[in-house]
């Protein structure tokens, strides 16, 4: 067993359980209003008449149930399964017996309470065991006191406690009571992973049943009474600004209560404070629909201040900052200029990507309701914490006067973790000094930045005369941010080596999307590393095993940041798994391969014509992130991933005029869709005891690369900008 | 403003709104359907799809004017507990990730089954090409539709 330090003393113990227990108490008046995220009653246990909280993640009842808090937003990555499984494993407790609550935000008790960079279950791997392992052993402390005995005199499993060397037993349910004024031990002991009995299982979605029955779990679902409803408008362009617009004949309009402008400036903002626009005409009123007649009624003085770009000029500063732009960051090994010259063949070529936006299925939204002394928010985001911060900012009011509940969120992608719309529907019910919500148009949505960045890389590689890779060289320039990671592969693995990360300047806001820069870094380097593997004329696997090969025997340069075995692991299940190399009359089969956010990827795409037209028919997905904890979930995150990285390289761009954007709605702005998602998609996990990393992201980026080489394969064209279908290609 | 008499989920409900109220918002605000999701405003996403009599239309741009006396069915309607064939089919594929969009999927699907009990791969990809899943469950979705076609009657 693994012994681990507990993290948290009584005292800090005292002061969060009272903290949750308040929390526990907006929990209820939830319950009464509009039921978001009221627990799922457990199927073989009664309601309890008694709950005792154990900690803060954990609350037993007297029947047995239990109660665990997950404590992170839940925006379609299932860590509201995943993350009180690992607290149920460690605590010993039917999976039948526990019903799930999202926590509030609770900076004293939870750690990390965000969703990004696939790091809930990486950052929060120990604390949830160790909140579940603390409740376990002071249940049995608590039984060792009843019967007078000592905890290695007990054992626990599932929920009840027995007596080694005799006849009784008891059950969590009975013993709770008792185990809540048991001392919180300094030190816990862990199940060895290979004990693990729920982890590593599959256990479906805890919200499943109300999602397929259509109940209120989201942000925009929620309503309390007397809550009003709110819009907003901004300006149309990126460079523009309000300056006074139709307001008493927009206050005039049937359902309109009121209609202003607000400006959500706030001192010394964060990086999650990223926003279009600062000034907005805001509207308020009893229906939807109302609000948006009134907001197409809306004529207003918008003022430019800045630069209107359109996408001609973005292409021209991208084409400029790669030959003279300011470098970021970069890495030299050995002598690339040399060896180039020397090399018997060398190969370049010019990726790019398009802006693109977010898109969640549930539009920007968030309740409001501040007072003289509090504030109350409740909806959609990724980081609460900061959303807390700078509505405190705003308001200028204390953290400690300041609330923030998490509803289940129509999806994340990096767009809600920044918390504009949450500032904003706090500064609307300042204004009109009641409770809101502020609800987005899709267009509102589309149009208000914090988009993907663009981004232009230029690949360069040399082989010698026994086709060995001797130089490597990329250069990536994106607006804001360059796409290049210089430390990462084929860093380490190539004697002459460049990489330079370049930025060029932008007024279009943008922000983390879905696997930030690796969603366009990976499609790129791993499209290049297919065509520089056809040049050399060797298996594109067999290619960069070779590499891997060279940086775990030989590595070039003083570090490099990926663990070779685990990178040429993925590729060599996903090679066995698929049968690589077997002929299969009519597949055209394309590979890649990427590590980001700590999990390794290699994704084999097999594509077959039907009509002329290119079908993908099966995605072989191999995946190593350590310890799985919900097999099946993580296999359907992962099939997202994949689907999602298709749709995006494939269809999907925003593009400007005059600081305007193009795409507006779906209409426009074309999404994947049913038909042109692949046919299967099979997901294999290497098995192994590292501690977990997040699967989030993970997915996405080497879908890109696998399709456009299995494209290439099937169409003999190779794609290099996307969309792709800007270059007349369609799947599906 | 109109006076409307509609019937939801086998109820009658009368309402006194604008005619030119998307049934969306008739359902969402007015009713506090809020199973009905928005999320395009313009017919391209499906997420706010409902029935009206055996077909799924999308409530964004039906107005309420326009349904007279067609029976409406909501996703809250589609079955007493939870248990419609479509329903049961995706939890057992456990099909959403976010989940937002899935009511519009579900009842999309439901309409095409009870059209169509056993649709090809391109009748499925056809009827539920409307219906866009952000987080791409599209492949559970298939398998969804596969399961609930070869289950029970729809």
């Amino acid at each position: 067993m693994t012994q681990i330090k507990t993290h948290y003393n009584r005292r800090s113990f005292i002061k969060v359980s009272a903290a949750a227990g308040g929390g526990m108490l907006i929990g209820f008046s939830w319950l009464n209003s509009c039921k978001p995220n009221s627990p799922e009653l457990a199927a073989g246990v009664a309601v309890p008449n008694e709950w005792f909280e154990i900690n803060g993640y954990i609350k037993i009842g007297d029947t047995g149930m239990v109660t665990i808090y997950s404590p992170n937003p839940e925006i379609g990555q299932n860590v509201r399964t995943s993350m009180p499984m690992i607290v149920a494993e460690e605590l010993d407790v039917p999976w039948e017996n526990v019903v799930v609550e999202q926590a509030p935000l609770n900076t004293g008790w939870y750690q990390n309470q965000f969703a990004g960079g696939s790091l809930s279950i990486r950052l929060s791997w120990n604390a949830l065991r160790m909140a579940g392992a603390t409740g376990r052993r002071m249940l049995l402390e608590a039984a060792a006191k009843e019967w007078g005995l000592t905890v290695n005199d007990l054992t626990a499993d599932q929920g009840v406690i027995k007596e080694k060397n005799g006849e009784r037993t008891i059950s969590y349910g009975e013993i709770a009571s008792k185990a809540v004024g048991i001392e919180v031990p300094k030190e816990v002991e862990l199940k060895r992973p290979k004990d693990f009995t729920l982890i590593g299982t599959s256990v479906k979605n805890v919200d499943g049943k109300k999602i397929v029955k259509g109940e209120p779990l989201f942000g925009l679902d929620f309503q309390r009474d007397g809550m009003q409803l709110a819009m907003i408008q901004h300006p149309p362009a990126f460079g523009m600004t309000v300056k006074d617009f139709n307001e008493e004949e927009i206050k005039n309009m049937p359902g309109v209560k009121d209609a202003f402008i607000i400006d959500t400036t706030i001192k010394e903002p964060g990086g999650f404070d990223e926003k279009g626009f600062l000034k907005l005409i805001a509207i308020v009123g009893d229906s939807t629909w109302e609000l948006m007649q009134a907001k197409k009624a809306i004529k207003a003085n918008w003022e430019t201040i800045g630069a209107l770009e359109n996408s001609k000029s973005h292409l021209q500063s991208l084409e400029k900052a790669l030959v003279s732009g300011e470098v970021q960051e970069s890495r030299k090994d050995g002598n690339p200029d040399a060896a180039f010259k020397k090399a018997a063949k060398v190969i370049e070529r010019t990726y790019s990507a398009p802006f693109i936006a977010h898109n969640t299925l549930e539009p920007m939204n968030f309740f409001a309701h501040v007072t003289d002394d509090s504030a109350e928010l409740i909806g959609p985001t990724q980081t609460p914490e900061a959303l807390e911060g700078s509505v405190s900012k705003l308001l200028n009011m204390p953290i400690e006067n300041i609330t923030v509940y998490m509803t289940r969120i129509g999806g994340g992608f990096g767009r809600r973790l920044y918390v504009h719309f949450g500032v904003e529907a706090a500064a609307i019910s300042k204004k009109i000094g009641g409770p809101v919500k502020l609800i987005y148009t899709r267009e509102d949505d589309m149009t208000q930045g914090t988009y993907r960045p663009t981004y232009r890389s230029i690949y360069k590689a040399g082989l010698d005369e026994n086709n060995n890779l001797i130089a490597f060289t990329v250069k990536g320039a994106g607006l804001p941010e360059g796409p290049v990671f210089p430390h990462r592969f084929p860093a380490g693995a190539v004697e002459n080596y460049s990489a330079e990360k370049i930025k060029a300047d932008t007024n279009v806001t943008t922000g983390a999307w879905r696997a930030p820069s690796s969603n366009f870094t990976a499609g790129a380097e791993q499209s290049f590393l297919d065509e520089v593997a056809e040049l050399a004329g060797k298996d594109p696997i067999d290619f960069r095993l070779e590499l891997f090969d060279r940086a775990i025997k030989n590595p070039v340069g003083e570090k490099y940041e990926y663990e070779a075995e685990r990178y040429a692991g993925v590729l060599k299940l996903v090679k066995e798994k698929a049968n690589w190399g077997e002929n299969l009359p009519d597949v055209h089969r394309g590979v890649a391969a990427y590590f980001c956010h700590s999990t390794y990827v290699a994704e084999v795409f097999d594509i077959v014509m039907e009509n002329s037209k290119p079908i993908i028919k099966k995605v072989w997905c191999a995946v190593d992130c350590g310890i799985v904890v919900n097999n099946d979930g993580a296999k359907n995150i992962m099939q997202g991933g994949v689907i999602d990285g298709i749709g995006h390289s494939m269809y999907s761009q925003l593009t400007f005029e005059n600081g305007v954007p193009q795409q507006m709605n779906f209409d426009s702005y074309q999404l994947i869709r049913n038909s042109q998602a692949p046919k299967e998609i099979e997901v294999f996990f290497v098995e192994n005891e590292i501690d977990p990393t997040g699967l989030g992201e993970p997915g996405l980026p080497p879908a890109m690369a696998a399709l456009a080489n299995a494209l290439y394969k099937a169409t003999g064209q190779r794609y290099y900008h996307q969309p792709f279908m800007s270059e007349k290609q369609v799947v599906g | 403003m109109t006076t409307f008499n509609l019937n939801i989920n086998g109820q009658d409900r009368q309402i006194e709104v604008d005619p030119s109220t998307p049934m969306l918002w008739v359902l969402r605000d007015h009713f506090q359907l809020v199973g009905t999701k928005y999320g395009c405003g313009i017919a391209q996403c499906g997420a706010c799809t409902i029935h009206l009599g055996d077909a799924a239309v999308r409530s964004c741009q039906l107005p309420v004017s326009a349904v007279g006396d067609q029976a409406v069915t909501t996703i809250e309607g589609l079955s007493e507990n939870g248990d419609h064939p479509v329903q049961k089919a995706w939890l057992e594929v456990d099909v959403p990730q976010c989940g937002y969009c899935q009511a519009g999927q579900i009842m999309s699907a439901s309409a095409l089954l009870k059209q169509n009990p056993s649709p090809s791969d391109e009748e499925i990809d056809s009827a539920m090409n409307g219906n866009i899943c952000r987080c791409g469950t599209y492949t559970r979705i298939k398998k969804a539709i596969k399961t609930a076609s070869n289950s029970e009657k729809v």
